[in-house]
């Protein structure tokens, strides 16, 4: 099964410095972990909403909002998407990935 | 206990683990795989009674290997029956040194042991169904129950085949390592095999009522890549890996809701996987990157890929692929790969091409009973405007076709060439 998991946070409270020497490395080798144990499908980063939109249809009628949209908590940070026998493993990666970071929320979803 | 410890969560972690820690633990006790397995499983026991209670530790997997090494001890230490291979152990690593031991082990020797345990559970010495019980089990890490769901057959076999596999590659004395030398593409050829057919059992199931069985396919597309990533330099690693990519990315495509097969050339292109595609692609690159002739896993992805990279068959580089068939039928001559070949010739060069290699086939003999060998024949034979053969050709397609779709096909197809044939 595929999972699409993603970090959560208010960009406001996000910290806008790069990452450490040491997380960029502690980070490195986690994801060549999952890489090795075949899990990673595809991983990508993302930029802050400021550089992006939001676009609605209602009646009809498009909606186009520039970023920022900091109202609720946001994708932050970057996403994975997991090949996973179950969502019990999807959790011990987000998990294991958390505990790289220091702190944060991933959210899981299986992709159908 | 917090919740995130449930029972449930400590399952997931041990499987995560197990993979790594049986082969850590086998290269410990020299190779010995069955013991190795059934110290991660007592492991097991103890990170359930103690784990609920004390949380899950930072690094499960040191721990769960820990505990083995301290339980193989105490083993042969009790046992007293200090063969060569356990005194050796005890002089290399005194007990109190166990769980330093294991905190030293570098990812990089972790690693090693993986691809070790990986050529043993596929030595060519094992029958390829206990090759494949047998990977399934230590590599993937997936259990008895698991397998033989899998395979539909009663857990008893799954278990009887991987009990007779450890005894044979006990008996064989099969060391503990990755050959080198004269045997290694023998061995590696062992390897790519059983990954490979565990996808094919998914692919094109031979038993059961699912034509389609993709849990297995998932599970070999991951070992693909645990090998990929464990042997970057080996070329045909990254070819079968291209290939269950490419072949994945269709998976969707392959089969009406009703679960009957869809032919490659009438899939509708839009259901395949485009992720899957590109790491196919990528997978292929790396393949064709390292080698100046390319093996036959990746001669047979780089024929996926130009079908991935057609959206019809119309659009298709046929010439591409009857070149690539060519070489495959070099590299690895068989009787499907000329008919594939056939195929390929036709559409890139006419069906004048494409007769001789069928009908030398036919003259073969080996693919008498195969119905494709004459819808082929039909086909070419059609285009020719030989319309009263073409439609024998499909009758004897439409007798020996295995399902009502297929017979009903070839049939249809029979009445439209004599109808033509009547009016020429």
């Amino acid at each position: 099964m595929r999972f699409l998991g993603y970090t959560l946070a208010n960009e406001d409270e996000t910290p806008t410095e790069p990452p450490s020497p040491e997380l960029y490395e502690k980070m490195g080798a986690f994801v060549e972990e999952a890489v090795k144990a075949g899990v990673v499908v595809a991983t990508g980063g993302i930029a802050p909403t400021s550089e992006g939109a939001r676009i609605c249809l209602k009646e009809g009628e498009y909606t186009v909002i520039d970023g920022p949209f900091t109202e609720a908590k946001e994708l932050v940070g970057g996403w994975a998407l997991m090949e996973c026998r179950d969502l019990s493993e999807a959790i011990e990666w987000s998990k294991r990935f958390l505990g790289v970071l220091g702190e944060g929320e991933v959210r899981v979803r299986p992709v159908m | 206990m917090s919740a995130t410890d449930s029972t449930a969560a400590i399952e997931a972690v041990y499987r995560l683990e197990f993979p790594r820690v049986v082969a850590v633990l086998a290269s410990f006790v020299r190779g010995d795989i069955g013991l190795a397995e059934e110290l991660a499983q007592d492991a097991l026991v103890d990170a359930l009674r103690q784990w609920p209670r004390e949380g899950i530790p930072a690094k499960p997997g040191a721990w769960l290997t820990a505990v083995g090494k301290r339980k193989a001890i105490d083993q042969f230490r009790r046992s007293r029956t200090l063969d060569q291979k356990y005194g050796e152990l005890e002089r290399t690593h005194p007990p109190s040194s166990a769980e330093d031991d294991f905190a030293s082990t570098s990812p990089e020797e972790i690693d090693d042991d993986r691809l070790r345990l990986i050529f043993v559970a596929c030595h060519p010495v094992l029958p390829v169904p206990g090759r494949v019980a047998l990977t399934l089990r230590l590599v993937g890490g997936l259990t008895v129950p698991e397998i033989a769901r899998s395979y539909l057959v009663p857990e008893a076999t799954i278990a009887q085949r991987i009990v007779r596999a450890k005894k044979t590659i006990a008996n064989a004395k099969v060391p503990f390592e990755v050959p080198e030398g004269a045997d290694r593409l023998a061995r590696l050829d062992a390897v790519l095999e059983a990954i490979y057919l565990i996808y094919n059992e998914g692919y094109s199931a031979t038993s059961g009522a699912d034509w389609l069985r993709p849990e297995l396919c998932y599970e070999a597309l991951r070992l693909g890549r645990v090998l990929a990533a464990l042997m970057p330099d080996e070329p045909e690693a990254h070819g079968l890996l291209a290939l269950m990519e490419f072949q994945s990315s269709r998976l969707t495509a392959r089969t009406h809701p009703t679960g009957t097969p869809i032919l490659l050339v009438d899939q509708d292109r839009r259901l395949w996987d485009r992720l899957l595609i590109q790491r196919g692609e990528a997978a292929l690159r790396q393949a064709e990157s390292r080698s100046a002739r390319p093996g036959p896993y990746t001669l047979q992805a780089a024929i996926a890929a130009c079908h991935a990279r057609a959206f019809s068959a119309d659009d298709t580089d046929w010439a591409q692929v009857a070149t690539l068939y060519d070489e495959l039928a070099q590299a690895t001559p068989s009787p499907i790969v000329e008919l594939n070949r056939a195929v390929a010739v036709s559409r890139a060069s006419g069906p004048d091409a494409a007769l001789p290699i069928i009908d030398a086939l036919v003259e073969h003999g080996s693919l008498e009973r195969y119905h494709l060998l004459y819808s082929v024949r039909g086909d070419i034979l059609e285009r020719l405007e030989r319309y009263d053969e073409a439609a024998a050709e499909f009758e004897r397609a439409a007798a020996r076709a295995t399902n009502d779709q297929e017979r009903d096909l070839c049939l249809q197809r029979s009445r439209a060439t004599r109808a033509k044939a009547s009016t020429t």
